[in-house]
């Protein structure tokens, strides 16, 4: 019964949709309140029809009701209850409905938010968002329903992949969403513009806290992705430029360049079209991403929920999604004003080269996603294209963006002075310098491309400090001078600061852990050890475990540091689900500081004199911990960016505030 | 649950290019092998390096790989070899070819598009700040002396 309430629901939403595009596209072109007034109040209902439809399909899986088709396909009795709570976005239906579910969520957020807009553009924007919500829900109702009930109802559920059983993994499709649905309301934002006719600062005053918003939530989504791999699969890595996570990378460039040409458009009433293309792009590239993930068109790592044949269906959305947005742009684009005026060394510059070298890496990584389709459609000739490409390609560009970096928030709109802001640099630079030559010459092997990288990340992070001490006054004025700045500093800045620091901080994690990771593997009969960089591993136990869902083999290593002390008593698994006939590693991790050591227990085989042994491989992920971090700080610095007064509000609120 | 045991028992997977039981005894040669197999492609996997995987067609190529480098073959040597057997689909990272060509120029050619649209955007900024005419001068000089 519950079920079938959601699938109704779910229908209403779809007609709900479609009264909000009309109304309020009707209430938009006649200036009437009362019809756009009528648009918003359907936004809202259809967010609470999804949300009653996605609550529907959660029962069904709590309640283990296999009589829902795809629950029957995606769950199971034993599974423990996070996961069957998770399962419900774990599939291909599922996973399209938390879509739907998000995209109605910030039509209802522009809705109940968006007071400050002009009338008119807000209500061509819920107009859009609402055609986009037509257009998903469509598919969800007619061509991908997880609510669909099956004619006989199977004893037992399928289960989830034993893969995707994992608190990361089931915290990590609503926060990507979010991000990439969170692009919509840009996309929305920008096709009013663009019907409007008019892309001005109050617009991209607008437009900057929702791309905040999407890109600091996609942030945390593919970070939680990237963590998952680490330690889920069993080989330590966390970024593979596999197709998947090139199809979530690309919108959070794009979000990262919209970010900044955002703020010239709204500081300086520059590049408004480009801010405009931009905010096309970014959600283009969302649904780009839901396709080459949900379609197969590409082979990869974590290809989970998979259907071609509604792949072509995606395809053809995305297709008149971006058609309708740039075909637009296209007739209007020639009629904006060009906006301010800027030398060729001022912030403007700085951020428009940011811009250049974003888009041209957004180019790199889609060029060489869908260069093995592309060639095969040209020639049949079937080429790879895989990480090796993307590190030789993708890598100098963002060396270039790093290195103009940290002289961006120090320069000056319209006219920087360059001199002003080297004297102001040096420090960090030679700081960054001298501790790149402190890892060359210290850490054995020396590797010097690695140590390039950590004068990269050594840079960014001072150059993060020096630009806040420089906000600060700090050292050059009394000390009570500088509380006084910081108290009275906008959190934009501070935001600012903590993305920039973060970025440093993921490069030096990366380029440190990527360059001296240690390796061991032997296999290893109880009792037996083996040395790992600084420490010594013993195998002292191995047990088999029942878990709710699955049955393991689960070893104790005993870890011991060079001065004999006991580090940690590591527990790695191999885990064998019977439902779906998987093994998996789970890896057990003793973290050290920024390191990890980081252990994986392998198969049984005969060692020594017949007596049974295990492969034991384990490394040391020295300053692992900061490519985590990093992200996480760059997402916090999007936060505190958001709850900065001057983004979160317009400012003619603020002044009416200021009055009253 | 114990045919499960049996089956947990007998699921035999390789580790990957770490399993010791594959290792050159040369550390130079092992490096140099490592390097390589991360730029050869595991043909039967879902987008995984050689290096990676645990597959037994994986294994197979990194002891072939193993074999080449232990000869005493260049890299260029090695990854002609895979070519000619497996095909271009074998390596990560393509090689310049005619095919190619334009995988690897593209990326250029965005940053020299997007560098050239820069330029053009200063210039035409640059002129549409010119200094004032001859009137507006002397509209300033009267407006600053005025009154």
């Amino acid at each position: 019964m519950i079920t079938e309430l959601g699938a109704f629901a779910l229908i209403l939403s779809l007609m709900l949709s479609v009264a909000q595009t009309g109304l309020s596209a009707v209430g938009g072109a006649r200036r009437s309140p009362v019809l756009a007034g009528a648009g918003q109040g359907a936004a809202l209902a259809a967010f609470v029809a999804v949300l009653v439809a996605f609550a529907a399909l959660i029962h069904a899986f709590v309640v283990s009701d296999f009589s829902v088709a795809n629950v029957a396909a995606n769950s199971h009795t034993a599974k423990p209850m996070l996961y069957k709570v998770a399962g419900a976005w774990g599939s291909h239906e599922g996973s399209m409905l938390l879509w739907c579910l998000v995209l109605t969520g910030y039509g209802a957020a522009m809705a109940i938010f968006g007071d400050s807009l002009p009338p008119r553009l807000r209500a061509y924007a819920i107009a859009v968002q609402g055609a986009l919500g037509v257009l998903f829900l469509a598919y969800t109702v007619f061509a991908s329903n997880p609510l669909a009930r099956l004619a006989e109802a199977p004893v037992e559920g399928r289960s989830l992949n034993p893969l995707l059983q994992d608190p990361a993994l089931a915290a990590h499709p609503p926060f990507l969403y979010s991000g990439y649905v969170g692009f919509s309301v840009v996309y929305s934002l920008s096709l009013a513009a663009l019907i409007e006719g008019r892309i001005d600062a109050a617009w991209a005053r607008w437009v900057r806290p929702w791309t905040l918003a999407a890109w600091s939530l996609l942030t945390i989504g593919i970070t939680l992705g990237a963590f998952w791999a680490y330690y889920e699969l069993g080989w330590g890595g966390w970024w593979f430029w596999d197709p998947v996570e090139n199809a979530s990378f690309m919108p959070w460039l794009i979000g990262a360049a919209l970010l900044h040409s955002a703020i010239v458009t709204e500081k300086r009433g520059a590049l408004p079209g480009w801010t405009a293309f931009l905010a096309l792009a970014a959600f283009t590239f969302s649904m780009l991403g839901a396709f080459l993930v949900r379609s197969g068109v590409l082979t990869s790592v974590h290809a989970f929920a998979v259907d071609p044949t509604r792949g072509v269906l995606l395809l053809i959305m995305m297709g008149i999604a971006a058609g309708a947005g740039f075909l637009l742009f296209g007739l209007r684009a020639g009629s904006l004003n060009p906006g301010g005026q800027f030398r060729p060394i001022s912030r403007e510059s700085a951020i428009v080269l940011n811009n250049i070298l974003l888009s041209t890496a957004t180019a790199v990584v889609l060029l060489g996603t869908l260069y093995p389709l592309i060639r095969e459609a040209m020639d049949g000739e079937a080429v790879s294209v895989g990480a090796p490409f993307f590190n030789l390609t993708f890598t100098p560009l963002m060396v270039l963006a790093f290195a103009i970096l940290p002289a961006g928030p120090l320069l000056a709109w319209k006219r920087g002075d360059a001199k002003g802001v080297a004297r102001k640099l040096w420090i960090a630079l030679a700081a960054a310098a001298a501790l790149g030559l402190v890892a060359y010459g210290v850490v054995q092997p020396r590797k010097a491309l690695a140590s390039g990288g950590l004068v990269v990340g050594f840079w960014l992070v001072g150059g993060a400090l020096i630009e806040m001490a420089d906000r600060l006054k700090l050292l050059r004025a009394p000390a009570a001078e500088s509380v006084r700045r910081a108290r009275g500093l906008p959190r934009g800045a501070w935001g600012t600061t903590l993305a920039h620091a973060g970025l440093g901080i993921f490069v030096l994690g990366a380029s440190f852990e990527t360059a001296w990771k240690v390796e061991a593997a032997q296999a290893l009969s109880l009792n037996g050890s083996q040395p790992l960089g600084a420490y010594v591993l013993t195998l002292t136990d191995v047990g088999t475990v029942e878990g709710p869902n699955y049955l393991a083999e689960r070893g104790v290593v005993t870890v011991v540091d060079k001065a004999g002390r006991e580090i940690c008593r590591a527990a790695p698994e191999r885990r064998f689900y019977p439902t779906g006939s998987q093994t998996t590693s789970e890896v057990a991790i003793c973290p050290r500081g920024l390191d990890d050591i980081y252990i994986v227990l392998g198969e049984r085989r005969a060692g020594q004199g017949g007596k049974p042994a295990w492969l034991v491989r384990a490394y040391v992920n020295p300053w692992v911990r900061l490519i985590f971090l990093g992200p996480l700080i760059m997402a916090i610095g999007g936060v505190v960016s958001l709850s900065d007064r001057r983004v979160r509000l317009g400012v003619g609120r603020r002044t009416r505030e200021a009055v009253s | 649950m114990r045919s499960s045991l049996i089956a947990l028992a007998a699921l035999t997977l390789t580790a990957g290019a770490s399993d010791p039981s594959e290792r050159l005894p040369d550390p130079g040669q092992e490096a140099r092998a490592r390097t390589l197999f991360k730029e050869v492609r595991c043909l039967v996997c879902q987008n995984e390096s050689i290096d990676d995987s645990e597959a037994q067609l994986a294994s197979d190529l990194r002891r072939i790989v193993r074999e080449q480098v232990k000869a005493g073959r260049s890299d260029a040597e090695i990854r002609a070899f895979l070519v000619a057997r497996y095909g271009e689909f074998v390596l990560l990272k393509p090689r310049f070819s005619a095919g190619n060509a334009a995988l690897w120029l593209t990326p250029l050619g965005v940053l020299l598009v997007g560098g050239g649209l820069m330029i053009g955007l200063l210039r035409r900024r640059a002129t549409s700040e010119t200094e004032l005419s001859q009137e507006e001068e002397a509209r300033v000089k009267r407006l600053l002396e005025g009154d």
